[in-house]
């Protein structure tokens, strides 16, 4: 088992709609995904931006496109109109779930797009 | 279904502030193609159109997009010769205006005869009462004081622009609608969907959606370097779907044109502003993606199917604008050793001024370059911030009046001498805002109309 970023293991995308945020997490391969489905939970995803205020958070999976969907809320501070946030979209979050640690088992390290075999 | 019965919808702008060049080779692309085929702008969101109320009031020949000329004047001539109908919201606050000078811009290309269709019903302002319509439950928070009212627009559907087309419109002028409206509208009007063939619409709804932000499903907004790669990012193809008649699509780009399509740029853009992806509301249909098939066939070419739709909500949403408050945005960089501690102190030292002169702003301090966007108003991470080559303190302050607003901007100027070591590179602005809150509005209170200009 090798812990890394889940960027190394899966690409994302933020949207925002008034003060709701979503974050898609998309594996970068399909033996990546049970593991995407295991580990990045509502939870630690709620973990990441309840210092912003966010009232929850709710993951929707999506089997057939190997992907997650996270819906948070309350998030952005009140949205373009309100936030004193650079970001007033909140665009750049999607990287900040992609800096969440998960756990690869050795046998799909392969499968990481950067993934370099020792020589 | 050979590819001959295809209907090619292109998009040629994702958002106000898109690339110009862009919607050249795309209307190239579907007029060479020898099928038949439209293309969408889409150039309003949100804010963008408060903006445009807010230039319409100033002067009532203006509030429509403001590079309609350039993106739309020089496809007029190949879109005229080749039958590509037009569609865009550049209407924007102000659609009789865009199709004012639509007319203008045809006439100086030759064609006075350009069938210009303005959809009409969005402005909803002098019909409505807020205190008897209900806030959409994303924006429960943000609802206040209905003081200060601007414009109230209601997302229209596809139904107009479809209506337009069919009695010859060779361009069709919008305020607001739903974004992937702008392409149903056409793909109804062609293949002769049935408002109640919630299947067909919403396929024609999901080919709307994955190309309403342009570029964003060709390699646009998704590259990052060793991971997912772009070629030619400075000269990305906009997007064509190859739309057959049961819905399905294969998104692609015109031949020769830099970005990429692929599995991975069109599920980002799949789940793009999506909540629930059971429930994808629009005025036209409820659209569920969580069956569609989204697979590769072919050099930049993706094929999408498997929409299934249920019918349209019962109620439209509206966008409700207020006038907001002011925000001021001062910045100074501290460079090299120990840059980090100095920006930290000149943070300290503008908070402690602000105290001392009892300013009604609310504020907030960020290093940028350690720790900025990722932080809250309140920088509870900041104190964790890593140590970098450069950090640039960022101080943004908001309030009702503008004039303290302006005095808390002159405290970081004032760093140029009272502050910490080596501060330079001070930057300052001031801006009003606009407030934006969603409504939801019956539909038996909307009616849009379709006038030839």
């Amino acid at each position: 088992m090798t812990r890394v970023a889940l960027h190394q293991v899966a690409h994302a995308r933020a949207g925002d709609k008034g003060n709701r945020l979503n974050v898609s997490v998309i594996a970068y391969h399909p033996d990546l995904w049970p593991l995407l489905l295991e580990q990045v939970t509502a939870d630690r995803v709620h973990a990441l931006f309840r210092h912003r205020g966010a009232t929850g958070v709710i993951r929707y999976e999506l089997a057939n496109l190997h992907a997650l969907n996270f819906v948070i809320d309350e998030v952005l501070e009140g949205g373009v109109n309100a936030s004193l946030n650079l970001d007033i979209h909140g665009k750049t979050n999607s990287f900040r779930v992609l800096g969440l640690d998960v756990d690869v088992p050795d046998a799909l390290l392969p499968r990481l797009p950067a993934f370099r075999s020792d020589p | 279904m050979g590819v001959s019965d295809t209907f090619l919808m292109g998009c040629g702008a994702g958002f106000s502030g898109d690339r110009i060049d862009a919607p050249l080779s795309v209307v190239d692309a579907i007029a060479t193609s020898g099928r038949p085929g439209a293309i969408m702008f889409e150039t309003l969101a949100e804010r963008t159109l408060a903006l445009g109320h807010v230039a319409r009031r100033a002067d009532p020949t203006q509030g429509y997009e403001p590079l309609l000329a350039e993106l739309v004047g020089p496809i007029l001539p190949v879109c005229t010769r080749a039958g590509i109908p037009i569609i865009g919201n550049f209407g924007a606050a102000n659609p009789p205006a865009a199709a004012v000078l639509l007319q203008r811009l045809a006439v100086g290309a030759g064609l006075p005869e350009l069938r210009i269709a303005v959809v009409h019903g969005d402005d909803i302002r002098d019909r409505i009462t807020l205190a008897d319509l209900a806030v959409w439950e994303g924006d429960a928070g943000l609802a206040g004081s209905t003081d200060g009212l601007i414009a109230a627009n209601v997302y229209l559907g596809a139904r107009p622009i479809a209506d337009a087309l069919l009695a010859g419109a060779q361009v069709v002028v919008t305020g607001r609608v739903a974004d992937p409206s702008l392409a149903l509208g056409p793909l109804v009007a062609h293949f002769g969907w049935a408002w109640e063939d919630w299947d067909r619409l919403a396929a024609g709804t999901l080919v709307g959606h994955l190309l309403e932000c342009g570029s964003q499903v060709t390699g646009g907004y998704f590259a990052d370097p060793g991971f997912k790669d772009v070629p030619r990012p400075e000269a990305i193809g906009f997007p064509i779907a190859e739309v057959s008649a049961d819905g399905a699509c294969v998104i692609t780009k015109a031949a020769g044109t830099g970005g990429r399509v692929n599995v991975r740029t069109v599920t980002e853009q799949v789940l793009y502003e999506m909540h629930d992806p059971a429930a994808y509301l629009t005025p036209d249909v409820t659209l569920d993606v969580t069956g569609i098939a989204v697979e590769q066939a072919g050099a930049d070419r993706v094929q999408v199917r498997g929409a299934r739709g249920h019918p349209a909500p019962p109620s439209l949403k509206a966008t409700v604008s207020f006038e907001g408050d002011w925000i001021g945005e001062a910045e100074i960089s501290y460079a090299g050793p120990n840059a980090l501690a100095r920006a930290r102190l000149a943070a300290e030292v503008i908070g402690k001024r602000l105290d001392l002169r009892r300013l009604p702003v609310r504020r907030r301090l960020d290093l940028i370059g350690a720790l900025s966007v990722f932080d809250d108003d309140g920088a509870s991470l900041a104190a964790r911030a890593p140590e970098a080559p450069e950090v640039r303190m960022r101080l943004a302050v908001s309030g009702a009046e503008r004039l303290p607003v302006e005095q808390s901007l002159q405290e970081v100027l004032a760093l140029l001498c009272c502050g910490p070591a080596g501060g330079g590179g001070m930057r300052s602005q001031v801006r009003n805002r606009v407030r934006t809150v969603s409504y939801l509005v019956p539909r038996n209170m909307v009616s849009p109309q379709v006038v030839f200009a």
